[in-house]
């Protein structure tokens, strides 16, 4: 009768009910985190290949890097890891490494400076996507072996110019960064692939958590290695599964079944957190919402039109309605937290304006199209900015593909006007100012498919010389004030709108303590979690 | 008194001609028809549906496309906006209006396509026989082997997603079990003594299949396509939940339920508005499809 | 009898046995059947405008990687050969890699069809158990309130979106009241604990005599399988409902009747068991189709099943993957047709 009753009430409600549970929270093992999240982005953990986020969170927590983030500390940058200190030369051309003495890998091997020239070298000469991030220092397949190499017990590398070290160091904060054990990946080895094949699908690091299994739209499940040179990690297990739904991933949260739930939407992290045991957390992610407008358009190249596009956004709007809580106005190329970020937002909603300026460039009866990824809050900010255009006479078609489909037309700088989401490879400002504001060789020949502002056939208007410049600049002040400099004019220039920047909320339950998805520099850190 | 004679016209036993003989046997089916009131309620709902199409401007309470972000979310029987409003402030009746229209062109259309080509193939091949028979029975049987929404989802993704695409890609799944009953039919007919009185009067092929064989394929024809129709409505809103139907901001059911579907937990109605409209359609063509299966092939029903 | 009747024939006819010939014809048929489907999956995998090379590589690859992953995965090559190489690569059993998670196809497949095979077998079977019985019975009461209840259940399954049930089941059943099992195949602390022998994960817990680990996955897996069962149910009843009122208004009906043979034994003894055939026909259709796995169940309750892996492949532009399922797809839907064809030819004697 009781329960009849209660099914009837949830009936009558039309189920509206929040889902404060009627039947007992069941709780998992104290020993063990169960995470609920996306995986389906997982398509290799070999360190010299990941490059996406759900790779990331799992190489962050297997390998261990030369230099890298405290996830309690994120604030502070790089701090040591397996190397313990390190010396730059005269010229700031030559980094030593002196590595930390006593760490064993999984297999039980020592980590040797050996290993780390070794995990370098072989990210340099099996350029995979990630290589850019150590390539752009000068290192090729050809000289790797000069540039990177072991010496005893240290680790020297050779750049071609002479970088800001910060940079050079943030770099090697990245995935691509993870010092593999060399013995184990060589003895899988196939067809002289560097054991890129096994490394696919197994783990050979000698960080906090072993791999013990990935299963493909699954799950991730890691065990703790007991030998951590930083000390065991509390939770002795982490099981990260694949559930697709905000819905359902709320479910598993408020029954007890799960204890972190990554990818709820407003609206469900609005209903948790209604619920008893369950609370939320917001981390300021590097991710930035933009819209770019192609410059091989007649008229979408004209000054004022793209300035008219910067005030056909309703960010205001956007972010107190479907994107609230997970999205800040942010119309700046290098995410708030990094260095040299700038807070200035100059831009509004305002139709009136979007039109004199439209009506100043000669536009009229303006047809575009806008090329949207598959996933829900992307199509309604389209929508919304298809709605505000309209109203100054823009006519904007939107057309949804996966992300495959969509991306291959903006590489190919078919499309007029893309709306997409970047978020930075490593945690240094050259990683948005490289690929937004330079563009060395614009024409279709390059095939610089990797940089934003070749895909958007924009030259940059100078910008590319003052990047160049900011990057090699070793003085902090100074080169925080040159990004601001870049910043400031490309917000007036150039042809993208950038309009949000993404804050991540995690659900947890209210035992979970010290929960970091590594902000807006990094990714998830499981060992210093408790329960 | 005129419509008295009409009926007694109707409903002689004795036609004086062909069409009056037609006409007759149309108005009993008719008025067997009429007596399963679960088949016209059925055809009830769907005229009622064609009616809401066609005036759906003066029908509609706002603009479909009129977004408000103020009033997101808004729950049923809200002042202006009585099923509420979705995630963009977009008022759902409206918008439920308006992919009505949606609704019956993709109706329509795979009921225009499907069966055509399901009976050009069935017809050609059981007549035929031979040969051919063999090569589009063949390529029957890949069609049906395939997964039908995995051939429905390559189609669209190599074609696009738009409407019109997703339309082709249902047609392309829905037509092989056509051709296989046209072809049973038309086994069943090439064998009768009626056609080979027509073959001895020296009838062509062509003019057999086209006079007299698809006539006498056309009602079985009809039963199963408005049996499908739900199926194809719901195919349709799979395609339009999955992003490969209709393209935004278009009010498509389908993708109104995959918009709100995201809400389901806390504003349930956003989602369950277009479920139910599409519940109700797909229920109308199933009734429907009931009732004339019982007047058409009576066989088959009850 | 007709069995007998037929062969008897053959063997006159043909020096070879006659098995030999319909075993030769079928497989036959079988091999070109599968070849088109290949062909097709094929076709439209290099027709697509999504970038397998780019799905590899992804948004951030230089020209220079993606030029060698292009070289690497053959793309340069026409496309005859590019579907020749594949072929015989697929006659040796060898599906591939994954050009996504790196895995061989067959291995991922084996990993994917048994959580379909498990759903869907358990869903026919509700479908049957309730399914069959309704429709016999609303075939008898022709009219009655349990026919009309039947009618009402049918219609329902046809015309109700599958995900918008799905939903709210797992709110009301789980979320709520918590009497099943949440979204996946087992709770997180079963992952894994009973070796996997046949994939299956309730066979596999029955096997190893673990029964909290079936009481889990049971409690996993009826919800869904509850969902399939119901639009199966829908169509078995509705099906047998009209081969039973064909075969009750039938002469020899009638006669048993008059000889004043008791109903039950008229419907159970007589009719039914002229309709068995029909029947498993049917049942065979519904049940290849929910071994298609479907897409939106699985997505709804996380269950990793080859739907969603073929169409998440299909969305990635990951052929391999893609031709791998729809053959083995395609293979079981062509084998319960041939089946149901072989019952027809064995047991139906008006069928030539």
């Amino acid at each position: 009768m009781n329960t009849f009753a209660k099914l009837l009430t949830g009936a009558a409600l039309g189920l509206a009910v929040s889902v404060t549970s009627f039947a007992a929270v069941a709780e998992t093992p104290a020993n063990m985190l169960v995470i609920a999240h996306r995986i389906d982005d997982v398509t290799t953990i070999d360190p010299a290949e990941s490059f996406e986020f759900a790779g990331s969170d799992i190489s962050r927590n297997v390998y261990n890097r030369l230099v890298s983030l405290d996830p309690n500390d994120l604030a502070v940058g790089y701090k040591p890891d397996l190397a313990e200190s390190w010396d730059v030369s005269e010229d700031g051309k030559t980094i030593t490494f002196t590595m930390r003495e006593g760490v064993t890998f999984h297999s039980g091997n020592p980590v040797t400076a050996e290993d780390a020239a070794f995990s370098l070298q072989r990210a340099v000469i099996l350029n995979k996507t990630p290589a850019f991030i150590l390539t752009q220092f000068g290192f090729t397949p050809e000289n790797a072996t000069e540039t990177i190499r072991a010496d005893g017990n240290t680790l020297v590398i050779t750049t071609d110019k002479r970088y800001a070290t910060s940079f050079v160091l943030n770099c090697l904060t990245a995935t691509i960064g993870a010092v593999v054990d060399k013995a184990t990946v060589m003895a899988n080895e196939v067809d002289g692939d560097m054991g890129n094949e096994w490394l696919k699908t197994n783990s050979a690091g000698s960080g906090p958590y072993k791999l013990d299994s990935w299963k493909p739209n699954e799950s991730v499940t890691l065990s703790s290695n007991p030998d951590y040179y930083g000390g065991a990690p509390a939770m002795e297990r982490v099981i990260v599964r694949h559930v697709i739904e905000s819905a359902s991933q709320r479910l598993l949260l408020e029954r007890g079944d799960i204890d972190v739930a990554r990818n709820l939407n407003p609206e469900d992290i609005a209903g948790a957190s209604q619920v008893d045991g369950v609370k939320i957390e917001d981390e300021l992610k590097g991710r930035l919402m933009y819209v770019a407008l192609n410059q091989k358009h007649p008229e979408l190249s004209k000054p004022e039109v793209r300035q008219a596009f910067k005030y056909l956004i309703d960010y205001e709007g956007m972010r107190d309605s479907f994107l609230k809580g997970q999205y800040t106005i942010h119309q700046n190329f290098l995410p708030a937290t990094y260095l040299g970020a700038s807070e200035e937002n100059p831009f509004s909603y305002n139709i009136e304006k979007a039109k004199e300026l439209l009506a100043a460039a000669g536009v009229e009866n303006l047809e575009v199209e806008i090329g949207v990824r598959e996933a829900q809050e992307r199509i309604e900010i389209g929508q919304s900015f298809q709605n505000a255009a309209a109203q100054a006479g823009i006519k904007v078609n939107i057309t949804v593909g996966t992300a495959k489909q969509i991306l291959a037309r903006y590489r190919a700088r078919e499309l007029d006007v893309y709306l997409g989401a970047w978020g930075p490879d490593y945690p240094d400002p050259q990683t948005n100012a490289g690929t937004f504001a330079y563009n060395p060789d614009n024409s279709d020949a390059a095939q610089a498919t990797g940089l934003l502002a070749w895909r958007n056939s924009w030259d940059t208007g100078g910008l590319t010389e003052k990047v160049e410049a900011a990057v090699i600049e070793n003085d902090r002040d100074t080169r925080v004030q040159m990004y601001q400099d870049i910043q400031a004019e490309f917000r007036e220039t150039s042809p993208f709108v950038i309009m949000f920047q993404q804050i991540e909320q995690s659900a947890l339950r209210d035992n979970v303590t010290d929960w970091s998805t590594g902000q807006a520099v990094t990714s998830a850190a499981y060992w210093q979690v408790t329960k | 008194m005129a419509e008295q004679t009409l009926r007694a016209w109707l409903l002689t036993d004795t036609p004086t001609s062909r069409r009056h003989a037609k006409l007759s046997a149309l108005y009993q089916g008719w008025l067997s028809f009429r007596s399963n009131t679960m088949a016209m309620i059925g055809l009830g709902i769907l005229l009622a549906l064609v009616l809401v199409a066609a005036a759906a401007p003066i029908l509609s309470p706002h603009d479909p496309f009129a977004q408000d972000l103020g009033n997101r979310l808004a729950p049923l029987g809200t002042d202006g906006h009585v099923l509420g409003t979705d995630s963009l402030g977009r008022d759902i009746l409206s918008r439920l209006i308006y992919g009505a229209r949606i609704t019956l062109y993709i109706v329509a259309l795979v009921a225009l396509i499907a069966p055509v080509v399901g009976l050009l193939v069935g017809t050609v091949s059981g007549y035929l026989g031979g040969w051919i028979d063999i090569v589009l029975m063949r390529i029957t049987d890949i069609f049906l082997a395939f997964p039908r929404l995995v051939l429905a989802l390559a189609f669209v993704a190599a074609l696009g997603a738009g409407i019109e695409n997703a339309v082709i890609a249902i047609s392309l799944t829905a037509w092989p079990p056509y051709a296989r009953i046209a072809r049973a039919e038309t086994l069943t007919i090439r064998s009768s003594d009626y056609i080979s009185a027509i073959k001895l009067q020296g009838a062509g092929g062509l003019r057999i299949i086209t006079k007299h064989i698809w006539p006498l394929c056309v009602s079985s024809l009809i039963v199963r396509v408005t049996l499908d129709m739900a199926g194809i409505i719901l195919a349709a809103a799979g395609l339009g939940f999955l992003g490969l139907g209709a393209q935004p901001p278009s009010p498509e059911w389908g993708a109104m339920i995959s918009e709100g579907r995201r809400f389901i937990l806390d504003h349930w109605w956003v989602a369950t508005m277009p479920g139910l409209a599409i519940f109700t359609v797909s229920l109308a063509f199933n009734l429907l499809g009931d009732g004339l299966r019982d007047v058409l092939d009576p066989k088959a029903g009850e | 009898m007709a069995l007998s009747k037929d062969s008897g024939k053959g063997r006159a006819r043909a020096s070879l046995p006659p098995w030999f010939k319909t075993t030769v014809l079928t497989l036959g048929s079988i091999a070109v059947t599968m070849l088109g489907l290949l062909f097709v999956t094929f076709i439209i995998g290099r027709v697509m405008p999504i970038d397998p090379v780019l799905a590899i590589v992804g948004e951030r690859a230089s020209q220079s990687t993606y030029d060698a992953v292009f070289l690497e995965l053959g793309l340069d090559k026409p496309l005859v050969v590019q579907f020749a190489y594949y072929i015989w690569d697929v006659l040796q059993l060898d599906f591939g890699t994954s050009l996504l998670n790196a895995r061989p196809v067959s291995e991922d497949i084996a990993r994917v069809f048994p959580a379909t095979l498990e759903l869907a077998t358990l869903g026919i079977f509700i479908g049957i158990v309730i399914g069959v019985p309704l429709g016999v019975v609303a075939a008898a009461r022709k009219g009655s309130w349990i026919d009309q209840l039947a009618r009402v259940l049918a219609l329902v399954g046809y015309s109700m979106p599958i995900f918008w049930l799905g939903l709210m089941g797992l709110l009301i059943f789980y979320g709520i009241l918590g009497w099943v099992g949440g979204p996946g195949r087992v709770g997180i602390f079963y992952v894994d604990v009973v070796p996997s022998v046949t994939g299956l994960i309730l066979v596999d817990a029955a096997i190893d005599g673990n029964w909290d680990v079936f009481r889990d996955a049971f409690s996993h897996i009826i919800l869904p399988a509850s969902l399939l069962g119901y639009f199966s149910l829908a169509y078995i009843s509705r099906m047998t409902r009209s081969f039973m009122l064909e075969q009750l208004s039938a002469e020899y009906i009638t006669t048993a009747r008059v000889k004043g043979m008791s109903e039950w034994d008229v419907i159970w003894k007589h009719a039914f068991k002229n309709i068995r055939v029909q029947l498993i026909t049917v049942i065979a259709l519904s049940y290849a189709n929910l071994l298609e796995g479907s897409v939106l169940t699985e997505i709804i309750f996380s269950w990793p099943g080859i739907g969603s892996y073929i169409t998440t492949a299909l969305l990635s532009a990951d052929m391999n993957a893609v031709l791998g399922g729809t053959v083995v797809v395609g293979l079981i839907f062509i084998l319960l047709n041939i089946f149901s064809d072989l019952l027809y030819k064995v047991f139906d004697p008006r069928a030539k």
